[in-house]
């Protein structure tokens, strides 16, 4: 599955590990939800970077204590459709101030690469070859959000009163 | 009206070459049917029974002159010279083809039209009263809100993939035109105990299979809390919304199953988080989208000039019409015009391109060029000189807008039904049309007085049957249409659902039925104005019950 990170695409670092196997001391993991919580003190210590996939229907509140031990969090769409993970995705950010990598998993259509990178994401599994580009296309595509979120535009109701450039907030620099 | 400023134009624009790339992607097999399908929907375009439609959004109702020439050259040039103006303050297009939709879109553009997210699972057209601005029971614009939260909403990146729908309605009267208590959110404006204005939240009502009246969570909210709070409830819902069973997924049934005071809990949690924070609406905010709404440079006239008293005692019909669909102005000297939709047998809410083409003249002539969609599917000119009422009647009475039935017994809300859309059981416009025919005696409906008829030609309810004074739904039974008969539903700020008449009565005898409630309630009301609903609120449905049963 290609990942997009940094608007390239790149190899995921990342180990998966399953369940019941055991997690190398080394290396970069990604560890289901429950693997995680299960034995969260150890793990949040490894010297090797540790990742969490979190399901879209648990509270990301329990995951606020470990987050500054975590080096990426990946939160799932089950179909497009579902944007659960929106809310979540931005109360990481916006809320818990994580400064991590924010990968969107599942079913990760370009269309929505937008939606995602205003709500935080920055690292995305695609399905399509050329969503690399496609996501450049797709977040230069709007130079105007209404709305402030989680990618530091302050939104237009506020920019109109107030023009100065300021990006409060940002948290993915680099598309900043 | 709101004029566009540069960012409103280019975010427009930019949805527009969006839409062409992804219809573009669909035409050349890119995207599946599947995958184009939430792409096109939040671009108000639908597969319908016979073709696509195209749905476009009509901001809190409100439309200048040059926008409805546009919706005219769109009925014109890529449909077939008709558009339909939806129970949402919508208009809709039922015959424009795909590969033409990013062009319509384009031409709706240049007069600032969008059909961004009249549908999809995402934050719908923010409605509105259509006499916002002009009513003498408002307290303030309410379009000011409205469209401060049109743009909130458009394309909020968190809330695109909602479970279901989400519907939002603003009112600043004390009588309720906008029904925003059959919404997800309705917002009502009044003043607190310290003479501030602020909103009544009232959330979790709507209709479809499950209906609901909605509940106030929040009796006063601060302006400058309004899109915190409102971001509250829509993340509360983007949460714990049900998504697996899509007739459970709208917020009525997350605030049902809850229950209000835990869902007013949940959101109160959320706000508290989030209240101080890049939403909170500084006067100067509103201030600036304030002064982005223009007004008319009124002249000050009196009330009933001569002229106008001449023409009503010189000539019966004017007068008729007058009493009928003319309503009085927050100025001295002006009226609120409603043009009817609903002539006798035709579809309710339908308008034809050369009918939108000389209202677009007649409000820039009269009505300071603007014109106002309701939710009753007629058209309103808002700020008419009484002065010039004859002159004008004389030219909407020419084009058949004129039929002196607003808020009578023919002025009936429909929705497409069989003959259009893919989800109906049933046809709705020929129950309607036939209804229209029975109750043509304008002598007759001017008797009855008001009287909503509502139809609905499925369960999910488009024709707000439930809220109708007589609610008409269809349903299919081994392959025939049925329609069950509901009575005493309103949609004001009394909001309640119609009670269930008895069995549901073939096609062919919906419309003896009707004629037999109202009989009915002639002879049941105990003076010539208590009206329908008040004479089923006192007596109940059986009296009505026994009538028509006795007879079918």
């Amino acid at each position: 599955m290609p990942l997009i990170k940094n608007a390239a695409e790149i190899d995921d670092p990342y180990l998966r590990a399953l369940d019941d196997a055991p997690v190398p001391e080394q290396g970069a993991v990604l560890l289901p939800a429950a693997r995680f919580l299960a034995d969260a003190q150890d793990l949040a210590g490894r010297s090797g970077q540790t990742g969490v996939i979190w399901r879209n229907d648990r509270d990301i509140g329990e995951l606020a204590p470990w987050l500054d031990k975590l080096s990426l969090v990946a939160l799932v769409f089950p179909t497009f459709r579902d944007g659960r993970a929106y809310t979540q995705a931005r109360l990481l950010r916006e809320r818990y101030r994580f400064r991590g990598e924010l990968r969107a998993t599942g079913d990760v259509l370009r269309d929505q690469f937008l939606f995602l990178h205003r709500s935080g994401f920055d690292a995305f599994e695609v399905k399509k070859p050329g969503d690399a580009q496609a996501f450049i296309d797709a977040i230069h595509r709007y130079s105007v959000f209404y709305q402030p979120a989680a990618d530091g535009e302050r939104g237009t109701l506020w920019r109109r009163i107030k023009p100065a450039p300021a990006r409060h907030n940002a948290v993915n620099e680099f598309t900043s | 009206m709101y004029h566009y400023d540069d960012f409103d134009r280019t975010l427009v624009a930019e949805r527009v070459a969006e839409f062409r790339d992804q219809v573009a992607r669909r035409l050349s097999g890119q995207l599946t049917e599947e995958e184009f399908k939430p792409l096109r929907l939040m671009n108000g375009v639908y597969l319908q029974l016979h073709a696509y439609m195209l749905r476009i959004a009509v901001p809190y109702g409100t439309l200048s002159s040059p926008q409805l020439r546009t919706l005219a050259h769109i009925a014109r040039r890529y449909d077939r010279g008709y558009g339909h103006f939806t129970t949402r303050q919508n208009i809709q297009f039922n015959w424009i083809k795909l590969e033409e939709m990013p062009e319509t879109l384009a031409a709706l553009a240049e007069t600032g039209l969008h059909a961004m997210q009249t549908s999809g699972n995402c934050i719908r057209n923010i409605t509105s009263d259509q006499w916002a601005g002009v009513a003498r029971d408002e307290i303030e614009d309410p379009r000011i809100y409205a469209e401060i939260l049109r743009q909130h909403s458009t394309m909020h990146p968190e809330f695109s993939f909602l479970p279901r729908k989400f519907k939002i309605a603003v009112t600043a009267a004390d009588h309720d035109r906008a029904a925003i208590r059959v919404h997800d959110i309705g917002l009502r404006m009044h003043r607190n105990g310290a003479g501030e204005t602020g909103f009544e939240v009232v959330v979790g009502g709507g209709l479809g299979r499950t209906p609901f009246v909605g509940k106030t969570i929040k009796p006063f909210l601060h302006k400058r809390d309004l899109l915190s709070y409102i971001e509250a409830v829509l993340r509360v819902y983007n949460q714990y919304g049900r998504r697996d069973n899509i007739y459970k997924a709208r917020i009525k049934i997350l605030v049902h199953e809850l229950g209000a005071e835990k869902f007013a809990a949940e959101v109160e949690e959320e706000w508290r988080a989030i209240k101080d924070g890049a939403l909170a609406l500084d006067e100067a905010v509103v201030a600036d989208i304030a002064s982005r709404f223009t007004y008319p440079d009124y002249e000050t006239l009196t009330d009933e000039p001569a002229s106008l008293q001449t023409a009503r005692a010189s000539d019966r019909r004017f007068d008729t019409w007058f009493r009928n669909s003319v309503a009085p102005h927050k100025v001295p000297g002006y009226a609120i015009v409603t043009l009817s939709l609903k002539p006798e047998g035709a579809p309710p809410g339908d308008a034809t391109a050369d009918q939108m083409d000389r209202i677009a003249d007649l409000a820039e002539r009269y009505s300071f060029g603007e014109i106002r969609v309701g939710h009753e599917q007629n058209l309103v000119l808002p700020h008419v000189a009484q002065r010039d009422l004859p002159a004008l009647w004389t030219v909407l009475d020419a084009i058949g807008v004129a039929t002196p039935n607003v808020g009578l017994v023919s002025d009936i809300i429909a929705c497409p039904g069989l003959d259009y859309c893919s989800l109906a059981n049933t046809r709705s416009i020929p129950v309607a049309q036939e209804l229209t025919r029975r109750f043509r005696s304008l002598e007759s409906a001017h008797n009855i007085g008001r009287l909503h008829i509502n139809i609905s030609g499925c369960i999910n309810a488009c024709g707000h049957h439930h809220v109708g004074h007589i609610g008409i739904l269809g349903v299919e039974k081994n392959g025939q249409e049925f329609y069950q008969i509901t009575l005493g539903g309103r949609a004001d700020e009394h909001a309640e659902l119609g009670s269930l008449l008895g069995p549901a009565v073939p096609y062919e005898q919906v419309a003896d039925v009707i004629e037999d409630v109202v009989a009915a309630y002639i002879e049941l009301r105990v003076r010539p104005d208590e009206l329908f609903i008040d004479t089923v609120k006192r007596v109940g449905i059986e009296p009505f019950k026994e009538r028509v049963y006795a007879t079918h």
